[in-house]
Formats: C-alpha cells, sequence, structure tokens
C-alpha cells in the first residue's frame, strides 16, 4: 500500500481550494535501468476526488504527470466541515483513498 | 439464517456493483490509451471529441519562463467559461504531448494546478473542450534549463 497522501482543504468564499499531494513513483517508462532495460512504466491513471461522498472530479493521467503528484482544484458550495475525499488509481491496479476536513 | 430469497438479492446487488464499477472503467482504458497515444496537441484533443483548435483569450495557462527542473514544473490550466467538458494540459514536445485530463463538472471550477514532466523546452497547451465540441487553448513557452544551476 502506498503513502498516504496530503490533502489540504480549505474554504474561501463559496468553494474551497483542496491541494493535494500524492506519494507516487510516476515512473515514465522511457528511462532505462544500469543494465539498460527499459524501466516499465508505472504512473496514477486515473484521479477521482469527491465532496461529502459526491464525485465532482475525475482526472485521466499519463507519466508525464510528475513524481509524488500534486494537484489543485476548487470545489464549488464547500463549506467548513465538508469531507472531501481523494482517490487514485495507477496501471499496477493499486489504489489508494485519503479524505480531508475542509476548513 | 439467511433466506434463498436474500441471498439472491445479495448477489443481485453484488453484480450491479460489478458491472457499475467495471464497465466505466474499461471505457476509460481505451479512452485513456488514445489519449495517451496521441503525438500531437490536436490528436489529443481529437480524442477527447473535441474538434479542431482555436486560440482564445478566455483560457489561461499558467507556468514558468524558465523551469530549472523539467521533471517538476507548475502548470495551471483554467478557464472562466461556462459549458467547459474537458480541460487538457499537454506539453507539445514531450514523447507523448498528453499530461493530463481533467473531466470539469458543474461541481468544480475550471481551475487544475499541477506539475508536469518535460523532457525539453517546448509549446504548453491548456485546452479546453466545450460542451458543443469546440476547443479552446492557449499556449505558453517554457524553457528547461537542464544544468539546473539556474542558468
Amino acid at each position: 500500500m502506498a503513502d498516504p497522501m496530503r490533502i489540504r482543504a480549505q474554504a474561501a468564499g463559496d468553494k474551497a481550494t483542496i491541494r493535494v499531494l500524492m506519494s507516487h513513483e510516476m515512473e515514465s517508462g522511457q528511462r532505462k535501468d544500469a543494465a539498460g532495460k527499459t524501466v516499465p512504466a508505472w504512473f496514477i491513471q486515473e484521479v477521482t476526488a469527491t465532496h461529502n461522498g459526491k464525485p465532482v472530479l475525475s482526472a485521466e493521467w499519463v507519466p508525464a504527470v510528475s513524481k509524488n503528484p500534486f494537484l489543485q482544484f476548487a470545489v464549488k458550495g464547500a463549506k467548513a466541515g465538508d469531507k472531501i475525499a481523494v482517490t487514485w488509481k495507477d496501471n499496477k491496479g493499486d489504489t489508494r483513498t485519503d479524505e480531508a476536513t475542509v476548513s | 439464517m439467511q433466506t434463498r430469497r436474500e441471498t439472491i438479492q445479495q448477489s443481485m446487488v453484488v453484480a450491479g456493483l460489478l458491472a457499475t464499477a467495471g464497465f466505466p472503467q474499461f471505457a476509460h482504458a481505451a479512452f485513456n490509451k488514445v489519449g495517451f497515444d496521441a503525438k500531437s496537441v490536436q490528436d489529443a484533443v481529437k480524442a477527447y471529441g473535441g474538434g479542431s483548435i482555436s486560440e482564445s483569450k478566455d483560457v489561461t495557462i499558467t507556468g514558468p519562463d524558465i523551469a530549472e527542473n523539467g521533471a517538476v514544473v507548475p502548470l495551471g490550466a483554467s478557464t472562466a467559461l461556462t459549458g467547459v467538458k474537458h480541460m487538457l494540459v499537454l506539453v507539445e514536445k514531450n514523447p507523448s504531448a498528453l499530461v493530463a485530463m481533467f473531466h470539469v463538472s458543474d461541481a468544480v471550477d475550471a481551475n487544475f494546478l499541477t506539475r508536469a514532466k518535460m523532457g525539453q523546452s517546448s509549446d504548453v497547451y491548456a485546452v479546453a473542450i466545450m460542451a458543443d465540441g469546440k476547443a479552446l487553448f492557449a499556449k505558453k513557452e517554457v524553457k528547461v534549463t537542464l544544468g539546473g544551476c539556474g542558468g
């Protein structure tokens, strides 16, 4: 199981800004190891976010996203105390969900 | 004690869950593949149902003028327009241009910030694909200095 994500959700006016820092290798599939063999791609493929259980965002990524990806987005109508959950799924089928409370 | 009826109901629920959980994933995987394989900006936009792309002032791309480290380039894509279906971030000269694709729903702002890898200096694009298939873009040149000395 991968390391936990760091999620910060801050309400400002009628929306909340969510900042997510995921912990993932995001191997591009272009690099070669010392023996000259290509390192197979290993990356987050799908990211979804929910606001109080309701899906608000889904994204598709490719290996061009940096290692330990950062994502910022804004959820309309989210206020302090609301729950924001973020899930990612990588191309090996590994998945992780973390939740944060809007402050 | 579980009756036969309950057992059947439960298995129906499980089957339903599998169906809803399983099929969109296959659709996604296929989708992702097309976008991932796209070498050029236009191909990637087409893969997500956009028409020919046109430059627009309503879409903004944010990024550094000079990126010291090509492995971590902060890129932002945003638009104030309504009726945006997908938001794409692309780096033109990467092996596959597409970096990230966001499905925009009513509940989120079409304003995303993430970090991308860049192999070399290139134009970066933010593309908003509207519900009517129009594709609007903004581009910006980002120079990548490999030395990492800030030069």
